[in-house]
């Protein structure tokens, strides 16, 4: 009744190709965007941040990353985690080397220089396809993680080869290191994560995410119709790596403060963030949110329900969330294989025709 | 309507008046995930004993404890959760037993003003009282161990080790690596030839490490290994019949958990230990009547006088007697975190202190001082006993290196202090 797009006329191309064509689509963003950025930053306290909003904005970042190599492009890549280590000792490396320099600039230039890497592990990806190029990937995620548990230069040879992010501010507001403020470190990978969707999101509506739909659907036929495959799939890991080296960097400086490659960015890392965009919906920028959403806030809300409200002993509520989660992704497969993006979508359809659907 | 309010707001006062009186201790463990054979013992130990001050003192200096379990999973991300789901409640101290946990919470709790006790694991250096003001790591820590090891090494020979071959086989993260700067330091100064061998997290997988022992046959193998890493080494040490009594393991490759699986071939091996092990102490005599009998015991109920259990009981009590010193300092039975701080910098324990416990030679004694967070090091060597499948201490608590460890411990916590801008406190 309220969600349709009957008497909203569009009178310009330019109307008519936008993100959000329907007006109350196009509200409900604006909405959401207000809240984001004028509300909760207000109202955030330190456990709101450190335990929800933080690790899920970085890991929207991340899904988005993943999304646009596997959902847009078809290359499926098991080197998340490995990449995302790229992203924080190219962080660390960056804060200890130039302690002056804005945050804002150490996370872009350690994102460009994941893209770099991102780009040399491209590579195999012209000569190999589907699983043997996620064996290839695989490699690059245990090299990674190898190197930077080998070579002490990473981490300022420090005596137990952790990292820590030492306190660094973006226009004299501390971001990183203890003291910052819940809404410093919120706002800080809010910017990041509103700037990567909307260029993921243009990019994937103009013609290099149409190139790259293109090499997923059937890479032989879109090289016929004149899609060049080494720029199509090189530009694909380039943005995915530039995505998830920016949220590597967020993840070891904002968030957590202290990180080990192993244990933060180990394989279980690349399963967690694929099983994000699989969950989420491959293809589908609203899709990495709704995945991320679901495999960071799930856990958190039920161990709040389980210990906080039932008062369960903490080990059993452990061992139920991974049963309830386990189980809640099976049923969401088996109910829609398209992922979360896919029900959000279904929905919007059923609400165009209500309520009268026929 | 105002009825309402005036009722919420009553009801408000009531939730809030009982968690005034109320010391809170909050355990961040991990019942769960790989680590998990080593993480019940240790949250069953430390529930345990405040269950028995509880139960049989009323409490410490009369108020009640409280300790609100969170589990982690050793898993750093919902470490940070817990850490901050906890804080506000008024938290008195932090023992996460997880060095990753550890390097994490130690700027956070600083900057919160929480104190954090990592027992013998975490970041070394916080033993630089004057660097690291809100954290403490007394009785011993990893570099001290690894010395105690060297020392037991030394005692052996005669005093003389030089030209021996020592391999140190590791548990490939922060926990692991500690120990490499101390060993090579000392490897300078006795003369012996260093080699460390890494094994990857979750370290289910060793052959090729002890393959590469095997082939280069060294005189000592030092250990440092945690969860499952442990019985494989083990049991990769008894097939290639390495001489179990040259395998020495840091406290955490100590436990029943790490030798059984390995039968009779583990008889011999030998850990580190900073405290006492068996249930052969009059305290275990009120734990059985005041928690066990009265159907109190946390977890399974299982795992009384385990090694791990033990050091659960130990860390709990260096609490409890932190906040009965920091009770006596503040005049204060309601402590602060703060109080709590300076309970645990004055904090003196004495083998009177631990008679009247019910734990006599439970522990090395030491003092805590503003400089000093990391007590004297003191550490002894237990050895198992597979036929009776029993740990025993096989020498008393003996010094460590300090001359090398003090040298290090001031330039890492040094690194630290100009990395964050820390300036010394203590002068």
């Amino acid at each position: 009744m309220i969600y349709r797009e009957a008497g909203d006329f569009k009178t310009t191309y330019k109307d008519d190709s936008q993100t959000f064509p329907i007006k109350f689509d196009r509200w409900g963003y604006y909405v959401i965007l207000a809240i984001a950025f004028l509300v909760i930053p207000f109202v955030i306290n330190d456990y709101w941040a450190n335990a929800v909003f933080v690790p899920f904005l970085i890991y929207a970042i991340a899904a988005l990353g993943l999304n646009i190599l596997i959902g847009y492009c078809g290359q499926l890549s098991l080197g998340t985690g490995g990449f995302m280590a790229v992203g924080a000792y190219a962080v660390y490396k960056l804060m200890t080397a130039f302690p002056d320099v804005s945050m804002l600039v150490h996370v872009v230039i350690a994102g460009l220089i994941t893209t770099c890497v991102g780009i040399l592990f491209g590579l195999p990806s012209l000569r190999i396809k589907g699983f043997y190029l996620a064996v290839a990937t695989l490699a690059a995620q245990f090299f990674l993680v190898w190197l930077f548990n080998k070579v002490p230069w990473f981490y300022n040879n420090s005596a137990s080869g952790m990292i820590n992010s030492p306190e660094r501010t973006v226009f004299g507001v501390i971001v990183t290191g203890p003291d910052t403020s819940a809404a410093a470190k919120y706002l800080f990978c809010l910017v990041f994560l509103v700037a990567v969707a909307w260029i993921a999101r243009n990019l994937t509506r103009g013609s290099i995410g149409r190139k790259w739909m293109a090499i997923r659907d059937m890479d032989i036929a879109a090289e016929i119709i004149g899609v060049n495959p080494l720029t199509a799939k090189l530009s694909a890991f380039a943005v995915s790596s530039f995505f998830i080296g920016i949220s590597g960097a967020l993840f070891f400086s904002i968030y957590l403060g202290a990180a080990e490659v192993g244990e933060a960015f180990g394989i279980q890392k690349s399963f967690l963030i694929l099983f994000m965009v699989i969950i989420g919906g491959l293809g589908s920028i609203f899709g990495s949110f709704a995945g991320a959403a679901f495999m960071v806030l799930m856990p958190v809300l039920l161990k709040n329900v389980l210990v906080g409200w039932l008062g369960w002993p903490t080990d059993l509520a452990a061992h139920m969330e991974f049963i309830i989660v386990g189980g809640l992704i099976i049923a969401f497969l088996i109910i829609e294989p398209h992922g979360l993006a896919q029900l959000w979508r279904l929905t919007k359809e059923k609400l165009r025709l209500w309520p009268f659907p026929h | 309507m105002k009825l309402k309010l005036a009722s919420m707001v009553l009801a408000g006062v009531m939730a809030a008046a009982p968690a005034m009186a109320e010391l809170v201790f909050p355990s961040l463990s991990y019942r769960t995930g790989p680590y998990a054979v080593n993480g019940i013992p240790f949250a069953d130990g430390y529930a345990d004993y405040f269950t028995l001050i509880n139960e049989r003192d009323g409490g410490i200096g009369g108020v009640p404890i409280k300790m609100i379990e969170c589990e982690t999973g050793y898993n750093t991300e919902k470490g940070v959760e817990c850490y901050e789901a906890t804080k506000g409640q008024g938290s008195l101290l932090y023992q996460p037993l997880s060095t990753g946990i550890t390097y994490q919470i130690i700027p956070k709790a600083s900057s919160d003003g929480i104190p954090v006790h990592s027992m013998g694991y975490g970041r070394t250096s916080a033993a630089n009282g004057k660097v690291f003001e809100w954290i403490f790591n007394y009785p011993a820590n990893y570099w001290n161990g690894a010395s105690v090891a060297i020392n037991h090494i030394l005692d052996i020979n005669g005093g003389d080790i030089a030209g021996k071959s020592i391999a140190l086989v590791y548990h490939n993260s922060a926990y692991g690596k500690e120990p490499i700067r101390t060993l090579e330091e000392l490897s300078a100064k006795h003369g012996f030839n260093l080699k460390t061998i890494a094994v990857d997290h979750p370290g289910q997988e060793q052959k090729s490490q002890w393959l590469q022992i095997r082939r280069e046959k060294p005189d000592y193998v030092v250990m440092w290994g945690w969860g499952v890493m442990n019985p494989v080494a083990i049991q990769e040490a008894v097939n290639i019949r390495y001489p179990m009594e040259n395998l020495i393991g840091i406290w955490w490759s100590g436990s029943e958990n790490d030798v059984i699986p390995a039968g009779v071939g583990a008889d011999g091996y030998k850990a580190l230990a900073f405290h006492g092990v068996g249930s052969d102490y009059p305290l275990y005599g009120d734990l059985q009547k005041y928690v066990v009998d009265a159907g109190k015991a946390a977890g399974a109920g299982d795992q009384l006088g385990t090694v791990i259990y033990n050091r659960g009981i130990y860390a709990a009590m260096l609490a409890v007697e932190a906040a009965k010193k920091a009770q006596e300092i503040s005049g204060v039975a309601q402590i602060t975190p703060a109080m709590m701080r300076e309970g645990m910098e004055a904090l003196e324990i004495s083998e009177a202190l631990m008679t009247e416990l019910g734990l006599p030679g439970f522990g090395p004694t030491f003092n805590v001082t503003c400089e000093n967070h990391g007590g004297e090091g003191y550490g002894a060597v237990t050895q198992w006993d597979a036929n009776a499948k029993k740990w025993s201490l096989i020498t008393d608590y003996g010094p460590s290196d300090m001359d090398v460890i003090g040298a290090l411990v001031a330039e890492d916590s040094a690194a630290y202090a100009a990395e964050n801008k820390i300036s010394e406190r203590c002068n």
